[in-house]
């Protein structure tokens, strides 16, 4: 009898374990053991997701969906059982709901420019918020700059919390759309989406979640959620970069006209006309990212096994750990205080500059982020140019934050 | 990999307290110089009277490296003649990209050689000499290479 791998949600995280999975994580950097913190922008990959990359290369790679050979068989089914899954994880209605794309940036530009772009006009509105990534600021920008639409803004709080109250005022007949992340990438809030997209379609409005940092975080249910679209990329989530996906409800992707065209989209094609494909080949012309899209399969199954609500525990104790030992470092500023946080750490220190900071960490071997974090609105409202963050995985530990603690102590030292 | 090679004393003293830290208004020239990676930010002001620079100042915010050299470059070219500044921005690019070959008659300004060590740093000290030269040639925001 085989044994079904179920965790138990009583004993501890074996943390230990964990990261024997991600050999990357087993390096040393300027001679001392590398402390990786910037998961945030793109985090590491366990054996698992190499592996299974590796195994299609050798084993199964030919062109999907156009070769009655058995490699090209394989290769589909390898690409298809990876859209299943993610369908599956994110409990997704249909895997022909899961658009690949090569990443959150590209889902969001498809759905500015499939679905908004249409049927805005220059009276129409947008709403996004102050917490955006620049990637859910600019398609829109470029939209509204082709059709004349505007952009509303949802602004944050001193904790850098969306002002919640004030987004049923930003909503009318002319709103378009919601674009709104789930998680904030440059200081970890974690927004009330469940009640934006209620809001939204009470107003008759459907929102688009950004999904980049909530995938590594936090369970994701596309149906509970109701949300109409939710964007995330594969490297963010433990999986390969140059792949992502776009979640969209099928009643509206149906509805949309593709956005590239080229082989893979089409039925067929004639110099007079051309018909498309079903979903969700319509919206993915060209031969796309297979391997990426079996490993982020993989990456998946990987969060599966390890159980996400596992993670998020964990990851929540690592979190006020960080917070209280960072706190005791003199003329340190936390930036982003929600009640509701992801573990992302962004902070200043009095009289030193956030990229020096980044620097002199380094030379301890602990590799953080700084700088703006692709979110200058965020930096504009706390009135800083750039931050220092750190952001947490499962496969840190507490050893990774004393490291932190203490090459804080050595920059300041530096700076005397 | 030398802490001590890029945190100099000299460079820590001139980001402690830059000299030259200030606006000249109305003054000949002036550019911006923005690094959108880490958000250094400064603007690079110039007086000349004919052929001399008789003031140079600066102000913005940025990293220790990028306020240092930003104070050690308007020290180095104020009283210089235009054509000695270029030719002082020219070794400065030598120096950063480690093709100088006269190190030792830059005196202080050798001390920004440091970076070299650090290549994501190298644009930090380049960002005061190119919002320079963007002055002394009449833009208003300094090309970055
Ligand atoms: C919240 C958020 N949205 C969007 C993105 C863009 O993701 P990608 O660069 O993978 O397209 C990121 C990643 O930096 C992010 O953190």
């Amino acid at each position: 009898m085989t044994q079904v791998a179920t965790t138990d949600r009583a004993l501890p995280f074996d943390v230990e374990a964990v990261r024997a999975d991600f050999p990357v994580l087993d390096q040393q950097i300027h001679g001392k053991p590398l402390v990786y913190l910037d998961s945030a922008a793109s985090a590491q990959r366990p054996v698992a997701v190499l592996d299974a990359m590796d195994r299609y290369y050798r084993n199964n790679h030919a062109n999907v969906h156009r070769g009655v050979h058995t490699l090209s068989q394989r290769a589909t089914d390898d690409y298809e059982g990876a859209r299943q899954r993610i369908a599956q994880y994110i409990n997704a209605r249909s895997a022909c709901e899961i658009i690949f794309t090569r990443g959150t940036t590209e889902a969001i530009n498809l759905v500015a420019n499939s679905y908004a772009r249409p049927q805005l006009g220059n009276t129409s509105e947008i709403v996004i918020t102050q917490l955006e990534h620049h990637s859910n600021i600019v398609p829109w920008q470029l939209v509204a700059a082709q059709t004349g639409a505007s952009i509303r803004v949802l602004p944050i709080n001193d904790r850098g919390e969306l002002e919640i109250d004030q987004f049923e005022g930003l909503l009318n007949d002319r709103t378009c759309i919601v674009a709104v992340n789930h998680i904030s990438n440059a200081l970890g809030t974690i927004n009330p989406v469940n009640d934006i997209v209620r809001i939204a379609h009470q107003h008759g409005v459907p929102v688009l979640l950004d999904g980049a940092q909530a995938m590594p975080h936090t369970a994701v249910d596309v149906q509970a959620l109701d949300c109409d679209f939710f964007a995330f990329s594969g490297h963010k989530v433990f999986g390969p970069t140059g792949i992502g996906v776009l979640y969209g409800k099928e009643n509206l992707l149906e509805q949309m006209p593709p956005w590239q065209g080229g082989g893979e989209m089409i039925l067929s094609v004639t110099f007079e006309n051309s018909t498309y494909a079903g979903l969700p080949h319509k919206f993915e012309a060209g031969t796309p990212a297979i391997a990426e899209a079996v490993g982020l399969g993989a990456a998946i199954d990987y969060i599966v096994a390890l159980d996400i609500e596992r993670i998020a525990a964990y990851e929540q104790q690592l979190l006020d750990y960080a917070t209280e030992r960072l706190a005791t470092i003199d003329g340190i500023r936390f930036i982003g205080t929600a009640r509701e946080k992801a573990s992302v750490v962004s902070f200043t220190l009095e009289g030193i500059h956030p990229h020096d900071i980044g620097t002199i960490v380094d030379s301890e071997g602990v590799a953080i982020r700084t700088g703006h974090h692709c979110a200058m609105p965020v930096m504009d409202f706390f009135g800083v140019p750039a931050t220092a963050r750190a952001s947490l995985a499962f496969y840190n530990n507490r050893d990774d934050i004393d490291r932190l603690v203490d090459a804080l102590h050595k920059t300041k030292q530096v700076f005397g | 990999m030398d802490l001590q090679d890029l945190y100099r004393e000299v460079i820590l003293d001139h980001n402690r307290s830059p000299r030259n830290f200030r606006r000249i208004e109305p003054c000949s020239h002036s550019a911006e110089g923005f690094n959108p990676l880490c958000g250094d930010k400064l603007r690079v002001y110039v007086e000349k009277d004919g052929d001399a620079i008789t003031d140079v100042a600066f102000e913005g915010s940025g990293c220790a490296i990028s306020v240092a050299s930003s104070s050690m470059m308007t020290e180095a070219i104020k009283g210089k003649t235009v054509q000695q500044a270029r030719a002082l921005f020219d070794e400065i690019r030598a120096l950063l990209s480690g093709e100088a070959d006269n190190e030792a008659e830059l005196g202080k300004l050798a001390a920004l050689g440091g970076v070299r060590q650090f290549p994501s740093r190298i644009k930090c000290a380049n960002l005061a000499w190119h919002a320079l030269r963007a002055a002394l040639d009449g833009d208003q925001q300094a090309k970055t290479e």
